[in-house]
Formats: structure tokens, sequence, C-alpha cells
């Protein structure tokens, strides 16, 4: 919106017909396309939303987002237990990365850690 | 005092025959679903039938909702991601839909049993895999190793990220199933205290007015959940997607 203002200002100079039609060809640019080319791509972890729905969604994230991770690990755990005969360990095991893949969910709903997605964490490497 | 958990009784209506020593039956929860699938045909067919240069009412409405789910498309999961939106406008429309009936006095709420939403979330899960693996190969197993991890702690992160990608279907289908049934219990229960305590005379009256207030209150903010739990699905559907689309990246 503000290009077609700046850009629309700029051909005042000129014919008015030609002003009027390249006014009017963004205007319904701006009406029709939206067509993401413009946009920036908002991944998971992107920045803070402005719009209220989405503020509300990223809190409802939260909510199942650590239960998810640990009942995954549990479920992985006892399973792998019954098949290999390892009684404890695999439950004990997969808990705790569940657990940690719970957490990890978590902050990535949250947006304080990177999604796997995003190619900015080379920053980090040791 | 009613049965809060009545309310999500499956009944059947008719056997339509067996798969698999499985009776395949048509079910109240079978005829909400046609009911919102009706629903949403009669919007979207009527309304984009005879359109008008100016919108009326109803074909706002459908217009508004386009415009919606492409938007939230096209944020999380750029312009490739257009290419799903059959998909993910028939998610967000289905659960909308059957969320906001659900919320009629009387009705049932499909989205009240984990195995539908499980199964859109499996649904999810799986197109994700599927077109991940069909558009990127052996690249798309990138998801599971970010990069700038350390050498010696990589085998923990990758099956630290597996399981996060697994958890997802369950955070997915947990999340709206828990919600909906959450809040028709509660509002069952307050609704429940209002005839409980009208029964006991005239301070039972006076005493009626608080949760009587509170199952409007509830009432109102169920609308809210019922919207904000299809645009939750939809938006997770959309990362979800994008994680197919771009993967490591």
């Amino acid at each position: 919106m503000s290009d077609g203002k700046r850009d629309k200002g700029g051909f005042e100079n000129r014919a008015s017909d030609e002003a009027s039609f390249s006014a009017r060809l963004r205007s319904l640019g701006t009406r029709l396309g939206k067509t993401g080319k413009g946009k920036p791509v908002e991944t998971s972890s992107g920045g803070p939303s402005g719009s209220d729905p989405s503020a509300i969604a990223r809190g409802f994230r939260l909510s199942t987002e650590l239960v998810a991770g640990v009942i995954v690990g549990a479920l992985i755990g006892w399973l792998l237990d019954r098949w290999l005969g390892i009684s404890p360990w695999g439950l004990i095991v997969f808990l705790l990365l569940g657990f940690a893949a719970g957490v990890l969910n978590v902050m990535r709903a949250a947006g304080v850690a990177p999604g796997s997605q995003l190619p900015g964490s080379d920053v980090d490497r040791k | 005092m009613a049965d809060p958990i009545h309310q999500f009784e499956i009944k059947k209506f008719a056997t339509l025959g067996n798969i698999g020593g499985h009776e395949i039956a048509f079910t109240n929860s079978s005829l909400y679903m046609v009911i919102a699938v009706a629903v949403i045909s009669l919007l979207m067919l009527g309304t984009t039938g005879r359109r008008a240069l100016v919108p009326g009412r109803m074909q706002s409405i459908a217009e508004l909702s386009y415009e919606f789910v492409a938007d939230t498309l096209k944020s999380s999961a750029g312009s490739e991601g257009m290419k799903f939106f059959p998909l993910v406008f028939t998610l967000f429309m289905f659960i909308l839909t059957v969320n906001m009936i659900g919320l009629i006095p009387g009705t049932f709420t499909v989205t009240s049993h984990i195995i539908v939403t499980a199964v859109l979330a499996l649904l999810v899960f799986f197109t994700v895999i599927v077109y991940g693996v069909y558009k990127n190969g052996f690249k798309f197993l990138k998801l599971f190793v970010p990069s700038g991890i350390p050498f010696y702690i990589l085998p923990l992160i990758v099956f630290i990220e597996v399981l996060s990608f697994l958890s997802r279907p369950i955070s997915h289908s947990v999340r709206l199933f828990a919600n909906m049934l959450a809040g028709h219990i509660t509002l069952k229960v307050f609704a429940g205290f209002v005839t409980m305590l009208g029964g006991l005379g005239f301070f039972g009256w006076l005493g009626a007015i608080l949760p009587l207030g509170l199952t409007v209150g509830l009432t109102a903010l169920e609308f809210l959940v019922a919207f904000l739990q299809a645009y939750v699905f939809t938006i997770l559907t959309c990362i979800y997607l994008n994680d197919a689309i771009h993967p490591g990246h």
C-alpha cells in the first residue's frame, strides 16, 4: 500500500491518465494480489506476530506440546521393552528423551528455539 | 443430576455393513458430520453460485473465510503452499462448522471424540511425510538434523528431533479433542448446578443465579474456543506442510 502511494505521487507530474491508470493497476494488484511474493515467509518460530488470534493460538499450542512429547517417549519406550524384553531401560531412556522432545516442542511453539527448518542456526556453530 | 458425559455417547442409527469383522454403522456422529458438510456446501455453493460484485452478507462470509485461510497458509508455508489450499480449507471449514454446530444445545460435538481428531491429524501427518519424501527425497531427513550441532551430540539431537516429529499428530489431535471435551463437560456441569439449586426452593433460585451467569459466560468463551481451536489446527497444518515443502533449507 505504501509503495502504491509513493509511486502514485511520483507519477503526478506526468500525464494524468497514465498516473490514474497505474494507480488503478496498483490498487487492483493490492486487492487481487497478496500473492505472497512480497510477504516474508513466516515459520513456526517466526517473530512476534501482530494479530491477536495468532497470539492466543500460540498460547493454546503450548498446553499440549510438552505432554505430547512425554507420551510419545513413554509409548516408544514401553513398546521397545515389550519387544526386546529389556524391561525398565527402554522406558527410562525414552521417557527422558521424550521429555527433552517435549521441552523442545514447547520452546519451538513459544518461539524461543529456532525451528528445525531455519537456516539461521549456523551462528552457534562451535 | 444430568450426567455430563452422556452427551458424548455414540448412538447407532443403521448398520451399513461389516469390514474385517468390524461393524460400519451410521451413528449420530456420522449424522452431524453429514450435516456439517451439507452446511458448508450450501454456504459455499449457494453463495458463489449467484455471486454479486458487491457481496451480500452470506457471500461475504464465504469470501472472508477463503481470504482468511489463504492468508494463513501463505504466511506460514509461502505461495508454494497454495497447492495444499483445498486440504487446509476443507480442514478449517469442517472443524469450525462441526465445533459451532456442537455449541447448539442438544447437538452432538463430533470433535469431542479423539478418534475423529486423530484421523484428521494423521491425515496431515502422512500428507507431510508423503509429500516431503516425494518432493525432496532423502533431503527430507534433513528435518531431523539441525545445522550447527557438534557431531558428538548429534545422535542424541536426532533422536530428540525424531521424537518431537512423532509427537506432532498427538499434540495436534489431543489439543482439539481435549478443548472441546473439557469445554462441553464444564458447560454441562454448570448448567446442571442451575437445575439442582433451582429444585431447592426460593434460596436455591437465588443461589442458581451465579452458575447461570457462569454458564452464559462460558458459552461465549466456548464460541471463542471453537473458533480458535479450528484456527490452531489450521495454522499448525500450515506449519507442518511448510516443513514438507522446505525442509532444512
